[in-house]
């Protein structure tokens, strides 16, 4: 136990907290929204946000031929590489997902089958992707290049004093542009047919189909959008921790799916929540306690929470953005 | 299509008694002689390269089986679903191997106390948890098979990481030597096992908390008004399922001699809870065919090794898209009420 260190770093630790909980809050969403359409937990989730690390890796390695001795990039040249990398990683998440969807959900959703037979099927697809890519990989880690030089973006508080906070750029980045994904994707749902559509599958798979919408594409589409955030956490993920390996996901979407449930699974801002406790959690737990008893301790949380507010922290509260 | 669950039943059904009792005394033989089967000519196409036979025979084969169908009562026959079902078997297994290593207790001393803790933690878990339904049940057990993993990692007195070796073998018990070139002792005892087992969960399946769980897993809200005491019968097969898993384990840690913390990771109990949903969910038959090739496959095709995953992952997406109720499914609800009309 060692407490002071909370008080002398706080704010490091406060803003590596929100960096890891606004990477949560967007894999989160990829559980989330399948959860709401599908009341089914998405168990590949966590292979389609692997596959994101691997795209972003990928497009930066052996299409930019860039390696671990590149010099960081400036101005438009870094900007369009990273916009290719994010671009590549949302579009292969979402590929992934919606493959996923029809892999492992189409065919027994037709049937009408039991809900443990689709939990199977997507575990097959998770281990599928995760050997398909570590037999690829030959199971080697693979480091993602640097693209962005990173420094103290913002300083508050006297720089020649130890009271001083320093945002690194890529914290910022990743807090900014999370932030501004997830607000986009909560005005998509609450504002657009098509997120209105999600919604109504969501109260009622029956009723909406009687309204004319058209369920299985609604439901691809949720697939798709929720591999998106998934591919672009992992852009997020490699701008700030730069390594990936076949089984990056297995934890982070452990914790991630941790984060929607705590939340409130199905609802969108309860993943925002959740994923932001969550990460914030994990990083003072992990000063307090060491980091071995992090996930202990987060998940000890959530059997709390779950005893005391059994639909989540936010369950009932925000019926209104149901996803 | 034939459906080979209601033919066999339909087979067994038109036999008399000596019959059966013929059956079922010449299938333990068969089962009982399988771990000698990889030593005749035209039984050999069942050995399996790299690992040992025999070995495989007992782990994963029989472990799988074994724990399969007592995780069965916990997601079949109850419809509770448990992803952590892992942490029973290492309880069980760190039992053994304490008791094992430290106070000197054989097997068969450990097996009692292994399923006890087993329980109590089932209970333990089971009190605050089984009020949640579904999917938080799911991932709160979940969580539990993690800690129990961590705890062992990160606890230095029961060796950490590096887990506990030189755990004993069971003494010689009526004239059957354990060991490590007496695998087929081991079988044994999980056949053994097995059985019991078998007997356990059909008549539970004849008697009261059969009929509970099963309404349970139908409609949880309609079977509180009707008065069966939801919780308690939740509870009730949740610890029986955990006190396999326990048993499981107190045979695993005494047969391997070795128990590290690696070797209860999330994906033994992923692979279990597919044995289960494979096989055919609250049917024991299909249970015990879902473990045994789940088990055996992967080790089976050890010549494609490192495809051998991916291969399984197939695997489990093709069935489940062609069989969803798995391979041997349990009676349907509807086949009953067209038999009565």
């Amino acid at each position: 136990m060692n407490f002071s260190v909370v008080l002398n770093q706080f704010w490091p630790l406060l803003i590596s907290g929100l960096a890891l909980g606004f990477i949560y809050v967007l894999i989160s969403l990829g559980y989330t929204m399948v959860y709401g359409v599908l009341r089914l937990i998405n168990f590949a989730n966590s292979e389609i946000f692997m596959v994101g690390t691997f795209a972003t890796v990928i497009v930066s390695r052996y299409f930019f031929h860039f390696d671990q001795n590149t010099d960081p990039l400036h101005g438009f040249r870094l900007f369009y590489t990273m916009g290719a990398c994010l671009i590549a990683s949302m579009l292969m998440s979402g590929v992934t997902a919606v493959m996923v969807e029809l892999i492992a959900y189409r065919r027994l959703r037709a049937k009408g089958t039991n809900r443990l037979a689709s939990l199977i099927s997507a575990i097959g697809t998770s281990i599928m992707l995760q050997e398909g890519v570590r037999i690829l990989t030959h199971s080697t880690p693979m480091s993602n290049p640097r693209l962005l030089r990173k420094f103290g973006a913002i300083t508050i508080g006297d720089v020649n004093t130890p009271n001083n906070v320093v945002i690194r750029n890529d914290i910022l980045l990743v807090i900014v542009f999370a932030a501004a994904l997830f607000f986009a994707v909560d005005r998509f749902v609450s504002k657009t047919l098509l997120g209105k559509a999600i919604r109504a599958v969501s109260m009622s798979e029956e009723t909406s189909r009687l309204m004319g919408i058209n369920l299985n594409r609604v439901i691809s589409a949720t697939f798709l959008i929720g591999g998106f955030m998934t591919g672009a956490a992992a852009f997020l993920y490699e701008t700030v921790y730069e390594n990936t390996k076949y089984n990056v996901g297995f934890s982070i979407g452990l914790a991630a799916f941790t984060a929607a449930v705590l939340g409130g699974i199905g609802n969108l801002r309860g993943a925002f929540f959740g994923g932001l406790t969550l990460g914030l959690l994990e990083v003072f737990i992990a000063a307090v306690l060491g980091t071995q008893w992090k996930s202990v301790t987060v998940f000890v949380v959530l059997v709390l929470v779950l005893l005391f507010k059994p639909n989540g922290l936010f369950g009932e509260a925000v019926q209104q953005s149901r996803v | 299509m034939l459906n080979i669950r209601d033919k066999g039943a339909e087979i067994w059904e038109g036999w008399n008694r000596p019959t059966r009792s013929t059956f079922v005394i010449g299938l333990i033989a068969v089962v009982m002689m399988l771990p000698y089967a990889g030593n005749f000519s035209f039984t050999n196409i069942l050995n399996t390269p790299i690992s040992s036979y025999q070995a495989v025979l007992v782990y994963p084969v029989g472990m799988f089986v074994l724990m399969a169908l007592g995780l069965n009562i916990v997601v079949g026959k109850s419809g509770l679903l448990d992803l952590g079902y892992v942490a029973f078997f290492a309880i069980g297994a760190y039992t053994a191997a304490i008791m094992g290593t430290h106070f000197h207790w054989n097997t068969w001393e450990c097996l009692p106390l292994g399923m006890a803790l087993a329980m109590l933690s089932g209970v333990l878990l089971g009190l605050p948890t089984l009020r949640l339904r579904g999917d938080y049940l799911a991932i709160v057990t979940l969580g539990f098979g993690e800690i129990v993993r961590i705890v062992a990692v990160n606890n230095p007195s029961i060796g950490g990481p590096n887990g506990i070796a030189n755990v004993p073998n069971p003494p010689k018990t009526l004239g059957v030597s354990f060991g490590l070139d007496h695998m087929e002792s081991f079988f044994w005892v999980v056949v053994i096992m097995i059985l019991l087992i078998i007997w356990m969960v059909r008549r539970f399946t004849a008697r009261r908390p059969g009929r509970a769980w099963e309404a349970i897993r139908q409609d949880e809200d309609v079977a509180a008004l009707m008065g069966v005491s939801t919780l308690k019968y939740k509870i009730w097969s949740f610890s029986i399922g955990a006190a396999i898993g326990g048993a499981a384990g107190v045979i695993f840690a005494s047969k391997s001699m070795y128990v590290a913390p690696d070797m209860f990771s999330f994906n033994i109990s992923v692979l279990i809870l597919s044995c289960v949903v494979f096989g055919g969910m609250g049917n024991i038959w299909g249970v015990i065919l879902g473990g045994t090739l789940l088990a055996y496959i992967p080790e089976r095709i050890r010549f494609i090794s490192n495809a051998r995953q991916f291969v399984f992952g197939v695997a489990l997406v093709l069935i489940m898209n062609i069989r969803p109720d798995g391979l041997l499914p349990r009676k349907k609800r509807e086949k009953i009420t067209k038999a009565g009309e």
